[in-house]
C-alpha cells in the first residue's frame, strides 16, 4: 500500500492528449473518492438505501481513527488517509445493518487488516471487501442488498463512465473490462443454454451492483496481480467463481464472495508470475502506463 | 407511538384493516399460468402467495380466485423436484384472509387534545373418466415420444394433479395440448428455461366430482412443501396470459429477518405520514391511488415492502396476529408443539411484499434473500382530528387553530404527492379556506 498525499501534476507529461490530464490531480484515488461520494448521495437520495446518516458518520470516524492509530504505531505518519476514506465509502455503499455498531466495527476490521495481513508490501484483501464479508460472517444484524441499485439503464451508463475514468487514471483498467467481459460472457452462455429471453442478459448487464464492483472494487490496484497477463487470468477466475456462487450454489452476493475467496491467491500469483508493483504516484505518469 | 400518544393525552383507534387488494378484486391467481380450453376467463391480474422458508425447506401456498368455468381451469407450476402425494395439501382460504388482514396497510387515528387543558397542565409534548388398459399403454408410448414422463398422478381434494418431467419444451407443450389443455401462445418458449434446468412440472385441473363434495363454490388454495437451495418464485409463466400489469402480494414467513429480492430493488412504501381526515371514509381508494402512483413512478421495476413485523405482536394491530395453529397451517414448520397463543419457540417474521409488473419490467423470476434486518415496518397512515372547541375559550386556542390550518395544508400537499391527485380538489374536500392567490404582481403597485 503506497498511501501518498494527493498532489497536482506540474505539466511533466508528454503523452498525446495529456494536457487536460496534466491539469488534473494525479492521484486516482481522489477521483474514486469523489465518485463514491456522488454514488452514495444518489443511493441515499434516489435509491432510498437503508442507511442511517449516523451509521455513515460512525464508519468514517472509526475508519479514520483506526488508520491514524496504525500509521502512528508503525511510524508511517507521512502517509495519508485517502485509502481509509475509500474503504469507508465502500462500506457505506455496500453494508447494511439495523444497528449502529456494525459499520464502525467493520471499518476497524477492514482497515486494521490492511496493516496486518500483508505479503510482499501488498495487503492481501481489498479492505472494503474484507470488512463486508467479516461483518456478514461475524457480526449479527449485518447484510448486503445486492438489488439496491436496481436496473436503471441510465444509471448503469453513469457507472461505466465514472468508473472508466477512475480505472483509466489508475492505469489498471484492464481488470475491470476483462472481468465485465468474462461475467457477461458467462451470463450470455447461460441465457443461450436455457433459452431465456435476452432481456435477462440486459437485466444483468444493467445491474448497478455489477458495475460498481467492476470499477470500484476489483479494480483496486493494490490487491490484484502485478503482471497484466496474470491480472487477466485473475479477473476471469473471479468472474467464474462469482458465477458458480450465484448460479450453481444459488447464493447471494456472488461478486463479493468471489473476490474474498480469490484474494489469497494474489501473493501466489505475484510470486509465480512477477510484475512491477503498482505505485499510486508513479502510475499517474503516462510513461509508466501498463504497469508491467 | 402509543406511549407518545398516551403522553399527549391523545387516544388511538385503529380504524381500518383493509383486506382489499389492488384492483378491488379479491385475491387471485398463481405463479403458474391458467390454461383454459376457451379464451374466456383467462385473466389473472392479482395473485396472493404465502412463502415459508427456513434452511432450504420451503412451503408455498397459492390462493386462487379463478372465475371461469371449473372444467376449463388448469394450472402449471415449475417445481424443483417431483412432489409426493403427502407434499401437496389443500389449504384454507381463510388463511389468506387472516394474513392479509393482519399485514394490510392501515390507518391510525388520533384526536387532538383540548389546547386549553394542555396550557394548564403544561406537561405535554405531543382428469376424470377411467380408461382401459390398452388406451393407457398407447398413451404412455406417446408420452415417451414427446419426452414427457408422467412421474406421478394424484387426486388431492378437488384437484387432479400430474407431476411431469420433460426433455423438450415443445414436447411438453404438445403433451399438454394433446391432453386437453389449451396453452397460451408462447408457452413453449416460456417453459424452455425450466425444462433445461431439469425442473418438474406440477399440472393441476379440477376434478368436478371431488369439487362438488367440497360444498364450496370456489377453488381452495394449493400448498406444496419441498426442499430446494433456490429461494425464488417462478412468476414468468404467469405472464403468458396477462393482458396488462399484474399484481402479486407475497407473504413471506421466515425465522430471522426481513426478506427482499436480490435481483430487483426492494423499497419501502412511503408511510407514517399525516393525511387529511376525510381519508377515513375512502382509505381503500386512497391506498390504491398511492400504490398506483408509486408503482408507475418506479416503472414497475421495484418491489414494495408493505409490512415487516415479528408475528408475535403488532402495534397498532390491524387484526390479531395468526395463532400458532394458523401459522402451522400456513406452513411454518419450526413451531414446536409447545408453542402457545403467546408465541414460544422460534420467532416467525412476516414480510409482506407487493409488486406490480409487466412482461417487460420483470424479465427474470424473483430471487429472494432473508436479511438480518429486524426493524419493524408497516404501511401506516395517520389521521389527526383537530380539537373542535371554541377559538375564544383560552389564549392558547387561536395559536392552536393557526397551527391546525398549517397542518391541514401540509396534509393536503402530502396526499397530493402520494396519490397524484389534484391538490385543489383535496383542499376543496377538506373544506379549507381558499388560499390567497399569492401572485407576485399583487405586491408591486400597492
Amino acid at each position: 500500500m503506497e498511501v501518498t498525499s494527493a498532489h497536482v501534476a506540474t505539466g511533466a507529461t508528454g503523452a498525446p492528449g495529456s494536457r487536460l490530464r496534466a491539469a488534473l490531480p494525479c492521484d486516482a484515488r481522489l477521483y474514486q473518492i469523489a465518485f463514491q461520494a456522488v454514488l452514495l448521495t444518489v443511493g441515499v437520495l434516489v435509491r432510498d438505501f437503508a442507511l442511517d446518516p449516523r451509521q455513515m458518520l460512525l464508519t468514517f470516524a472509526a475508519g479514520l481513527v483506526t488508520q491514524w492509530l496504525w500509521l502512528k504505531a508503525l511510524d508511517l505518519e507521512h502517509k495519508g488517509a485517502l485509502s481509509a476514506l475509500i474503504t469507508c465509502f465502500g462500506l457505506s455503499l455496500l453494508l447494511r445493518s439495523d444497528t449502529l455498531w456494525v459499520h464502525p466495527l467493520a471499518a476497524v476490521i477492514a482497515i486494521s487488516a490492511k496493516f496486518l495481513l500483508r505479503v510482499n508490501g501488498k495487503h492481501v484483501f481489498n479492505p472494503a471487501n474484507l470488512g463486508v464479508i467479516m461483518a456478514l460472517v461475524l457480526l449479527p444484524g449485518a447484510w448486503v442488498s445486492p438489488g439496491q441499485w436496481g436496473n436503471d439503464v441510465a444509471l448503469a451508463g453513469w457507472f461505466v463512465a465514472l468508473g472508466g475514468l477512475v480505472t483509466q487514471r489508475a492505469r489498471r483498467w484492464d481488470i475491470s473490462w476483462v472481468f465485465l467481459a468474462a461475467w457477461l460472457g458467462l451470463v450470455a452462455m447461460r441465457v443461450l443454454w436455457l433459452g431465456q429471453p435476452w432481456t435477462i442478459f440486459l437485466h444483468q448487464f444493467t445491474n448497478g451492483g455489477l458495475l460498481l464492483f467492476a470499477f470500484f472494487m476489483i479494480s483496486d490496484p493494490m490487491t490484484i496481480p502485478n503482471r497484466r497477463s496474470a491480472r487477466i487470468g485473475y479477473a476471469i477466475l473471479v468472474a467464474a467463481l462469482a458465477f458458480a456462487w450465484q448460479f450453481a450454489l444459488f447464493r447471494t452476493s456472488g461478486f463479493l464472495w468471489a473476490l474474498f475467496l480469490a484474494s489469497p491467491l494474489v501473493p501466489l500469483i505475484d510470486w509465480r508470475w512477477p510484475g512491477e508493483k503498482f505505485n499510486w504516484r508513479r502510475e499517474a505518469m503516462p510513461d509508466n502506463a501498463g504497469g508491467r | 407511538m402509543p406511549s407518545f400518544a398516551a403522553r399527549a393525552g391523545a387516544w388511538l383507534i385503529v380504524v381500518a384493516v383493509l383486506a382489499f387488494l389492488i384492483g378491488a378484486t379479491p385475491a387471485a391467481a398463481f405463479c403458474g399460468f391458467y390454461v383454459g380450453k376457451a379464451d374466456a376467463g383467462l385473466f389473472n391480474e392479482a395473485s396472493q402467495v404465502i412463502l415459508v422458508r427456513r434452511e432450504g425447506k420451503t412451503v408455498i401456498s397459492m390462493a386462487n380466485d379463478y372465475k371461469g368455468a371449473l372444467t376449463e381451469f388448469a394450472l402449471v407450476v415449475p417445481v424443483p423436484k417431483v412432489l409426493g402425494r403427502d407434499q401437496i395439501h389443500i389449504g384454507d382460504r381463510k388463511l389468506f384472509e387472516r394474513i392479509d388482514a393482519y399485514s394490510a396497510p392501515r390507518l391510525a387515528e388520533y384526536f387532538d387534545p383540548d389546547p386549553c387543558i394542555l396550557m394548564k397542565s403544561r406537561a405535554i409534548g405531543g382428469l376424470n373418466a377411467p380408461m382401459s388398459a390398452s388406451v393407457a399403454k398407447e398413451e404412455a408410448r406417446r408420452d415417451k415420444a414427446l419426452g414427457v414422463i408422467v412421474e406421478a398422478a394424484y387426486t388431492v381434494g378437488e384437484y387432479d394433479i400430474v407431476m411431469l418431467s420433460a426433455k423438450q419444451s415443445d414436447g411438453l407443450e404438445t403433451w399438454l395440448v394433446e391432453n386437453g389443455y389449451r396453452i397460451p401462445k408462447g408457452a413453449s418458449a416460456a417453459l424452455k428455461p425450466y425444462v433445461r434446468q431439469n425442473m418438474k412440472f406440477f399440472v393441476a385441473k379440477v376434478n368436478l366430482k371431488e369439487q362438488a363434495k367440497t360444498g364450496v363454490a370456489y377453488l381452495r388454495p394449493l400448498q406444496f412443501a419441498f426442499e430446494s437451495e433456490k429461494f425464488m418464485l417462478p412468476v414468468r409463466l404467469g405472464m403468458l396470459n396477462a393482458k396488462g400489469p399484474q399484481d402479486l402480494v407475497l407473504y413471506v414467513l421466515t425465522p430471522q429477518g426481513r426478506v427482499e429480492t436480490t435481483n430487483y430493488r426492494t423499497v419501502k412504501l412511503p408511510a407514517n405520514m399525516d393525511l387529511p381526515t376525510f381519508v377515513r371514509g375512502e382509505f381503500p381508494q386512497t391506498y390504491k391511488a398511492l400504490f398506483d402512483t408509486h408503482a408507475a413512478r418506479e416503472d414497475y421495476r421495484a418491489i414494495f415492502t408493505e409490512y415487516f413485523w415479528d408475528m408475535g405482536w403488532c402495534d397498532p394491530c390491524a387484526a390479531d396476529p395468526l395463532t400458532p395453529d394458523e401459522l402451522r397451517q400456513a406452513g411454518v414448520f419450526w413451531l414446536g408443539p409447545q408453542a402457545n397463543a403467546r408465541g414460544g419457540g422460534q420467532p416467525v417474521m412476516l414480510t409482506r411484499l407487493h409488486l406490480r409488473y409487466t412482461r417487460e419490467s420483470l424479465p427474470e423470476d424473483l430471487v429472494f434473500q432473508e436479511t438480518a434486518d429486524r426493524q419493524n415496518f408497516q404501511a401506516r397512515y395517520v389521521l389527526r382530528h383537530p380539537w373542535t372547541g371554541d377559538p375564544a375559550s383560552c389564549s392558547a386556542a387561536p395559536a392552536y387553530f393557526e397551527e391546525v390550518a398549517r397542518r391541514q395544508e401540509r396534509e393536503a400537499a402530502t396526499l397530493a404527492s402520494l396519490t397524484g391527485w389534484d391538490v385543489n380538489a383535496i383542499r376543496a374536500k377538506m373544506a379549507l379556506a381558499p388560499q390567497p392567490a399569492n401572485r407576485w404582481w399583487d405586491v408591486l403597485w400597492k
